[in-house]
């Protein structure tokens, strides 16, 4: 995988809602409610194949959008984005879930949405309802559920996936400490397997346990990249919060 | 994992392009039984606490051709009092309400799926053709409650009824083409789905399902086949209760009009889509 100098903008309108009315009034007022954010600037960097590569940054660093960027969702505005290989993302938890409907229905649903046919979910199903291990609840709507056991049904669909090219957006962790702790074995087995797979993460401990490699954001440019251990310390020195418990704490 | 075979993707930037054609329609294809799926769990929740549930949408246009049966076939009356009217009523209003249910789940589509667009890739065609999907299965029991007062009205039965499912197709994609074009204008004005109630009833009083075309003047009927639903209607008059095969003139130009809006919401549709993900 090879990004080149890769920058991304948003044009944010300064109105919430875009309407109609309010497109009118800009047009009468002749100006232009556009905003202009710059995500990512000149971002380049290569992550062989088989690679973990920890993504670490302040919020608003630009993680999330190089994610997106790489899956393909955002367009770039300059540069070039390659990638070999299929793409799955877990970037947030339970996409195209829907709360009206049982746990069952969604574990379908939420496969499909991730591109699987119904015939690969059918045949991971009984795998990934054991690893969420909700018991009766499966058959219940999921707006009934806590936010952890939406979030272990969720985790459960997205690591069941089979991704080529694995992105991760931080907070897939939840779910109590059992759960907790059977996760993150299973993140620590996935990223054994021969797979590319970015990781984007504030717990750091979790990225210098797991990755290869680590890229440090700020603000959309690329302020380190090199071995974890390294570009964290160097990183944890320039916040200046020090390694301290907080920092450490889970993804 | 063999790195050969692997297809390398390249994200570049674009201008308002049609993204490639063939990869974009191929995976459109492959995720096609998602946008089915999509559609029935979606119309399977909607129904989730209602009593009826999936009842009151061949319910809502039944009850409202009841209003229009005694607003226009009793006290406006006439020669229309009898059962056949109703069956014409209820042939225009559940054809209509196709397009309606079609157009109003198109036109937030895009908007209300959110989530799914900032987290996943794929043809976002696949949203509105969801929506379509919807459409169409709240159409097919609709279909079947028509069947039964065709019979009760005493309407014509006979081969020429086997010209149904090329009009439900044309139909079909006649409201594809409307809700891709509705779907992204959605995007960029937001109040377009609550402008669009009103956009539709004017449709519907425009379109021949309240009234006949005999009945109109002479004078303003090439006025009245501009509406693009107009061939449609006139065509789906003509198999069910004139009991024959439809006009080739009229078929011809129902298909010209579904095609073009397929084409043209398509275009319009595709060139915008990638912009999705920014403006949601």
């Amino acid at each position: 995988m090879r990004v080149t100098d890769l920058s991304v903008r948003y044009r944010t309108t300064a109105e919430k809602v875009p309407t109609l009315k309010s497109a009118l009034v800009r047009l009468g007022r002749r100006e232009r409610a556009v905003r202009v954010v710059e995500a990512l600037k000149g971002v380049s960097f290569e992550v062989p194949q088989g690679a973990v590569l920890g993504v670490i940054g302040a919020n608003g660093a630009g993680k999330s959008t190089l994610l997106r960027t790489i899956a393909g969702i955002l367009p770039p505005d300059t540069g070039r984005v390659e990638v070999r290989g299929k793409v799955t993302t877990l970037l947030a938890l339970g996409v195209g879930f829907n709360g009206n409907l049982s746990g069952r229905e969604n574990v379908v649903l939420g496969g499909m949405a991730a591109g699987l046919d119904r015939a690969d979910i059918e045949a991971r199903y009984d795998e990934i309802t054991a690893f969420a291990d909700l018991g009766d609840f499966l058959d219940l709507p999921m707006k009934t559920y806590s936010s952890g056991m939406y979030g272990r049904l969720a985790f459960a669909v997205a690591v069941h996936l089979d991704p080529g090219i694995l992105l991760i957006d931080e907070a897939l962790s939840t779910g109590d400490a059992a759960f907790r702790k059977k996760s993150e074995a299973k993140m620590r087995e996935l990223c054994a397997e021969a797979r590319t797979i970015l990781l984007v993460s504030h717990g750091l401990a979790t990225v210098r346990q797991l990755a290869t490699d680590c890229l440090w954001l700020h603000r959309g440019t690329v302020m380190g990249h090199g071995d974890p251990t390294s570009t964290i310390r160097d990183y944890t020195r320039f916040v200046d919060v020090g390694e301290d418990a907080v920092a450490l704490d889970s993804v | 994992m063999s790195t050969a075979v692997e297809p390398l993707q390249v994200f570049e930037p674009h201008t308002r392009q049609v993204p490639p054609l063939g990869p974009y329609l191929r995976e459109l294809w492959r995720r096609r039984r998602f946008a089915v799926h999509l559609a029935r769990m979606n119309l399977k929740a909607a129904s989730y606490d209602t009593a009826f549930g999936q009842l009151w949408q061949v319910l809502n246009p039944l009850l409202l051709a009841g209003v229009y049966y005694v607003l226009f076939g009793i006290i406006l009356g006439g020669d229309r009092g009898g059962p056949d009217y109703l069956s014409v009523l209820l042939a225009g209003l559940f054809a209509f309400t196709f397009t309606r249910n079609a157009l109003g789940l198109g036109a937030t589509s895009i908007v209300s799926g959110g989530r799914l667009i900032l987290n996943t890739a794929f043809p976002r065609a696949l949203l509105p053709l969801s929506a379509v999907a919807s459409a169409l299965l709240l159409y097919v029991p609709m279909l079947g409650v028509y069947g039964v007062f065709h019979l009760i009205g005493g309407q014509p039965v006979g081969w020429q009824l086997l010209w149904v499912p090329l009009l439900v197709a044309i139909h079909t994609v006649f409201n594809l083409g409307l809700a891709l074009v509705f779907a992204a204008l959605t995007v960029y004005f937001r109040d377009t789905s609550s402008f669009l109630p009103y956009l539709l009833r004017i449709w519907l009083y425009l379109s021949p399902v309240l009234w006949a075309v005999d009945d109109t003047p002479e004078r303003i009927r090439p006025l009245l086949a501009i509406n693009p639903l107009f061939p449609l209607f006139g065509a789906w008059h003509e198999v069910l209760l004139d009991g024959r095969s439809p006009s080739p003139g009229l078929l011809g130009y129902a298909a010209l009009w579904a095609v073009g809006l397929l084409l043209g919401g398509g275009w319009f549709f595709l060139t915008r889509e990638r912009e999705f993900a920014v403006r949601i």
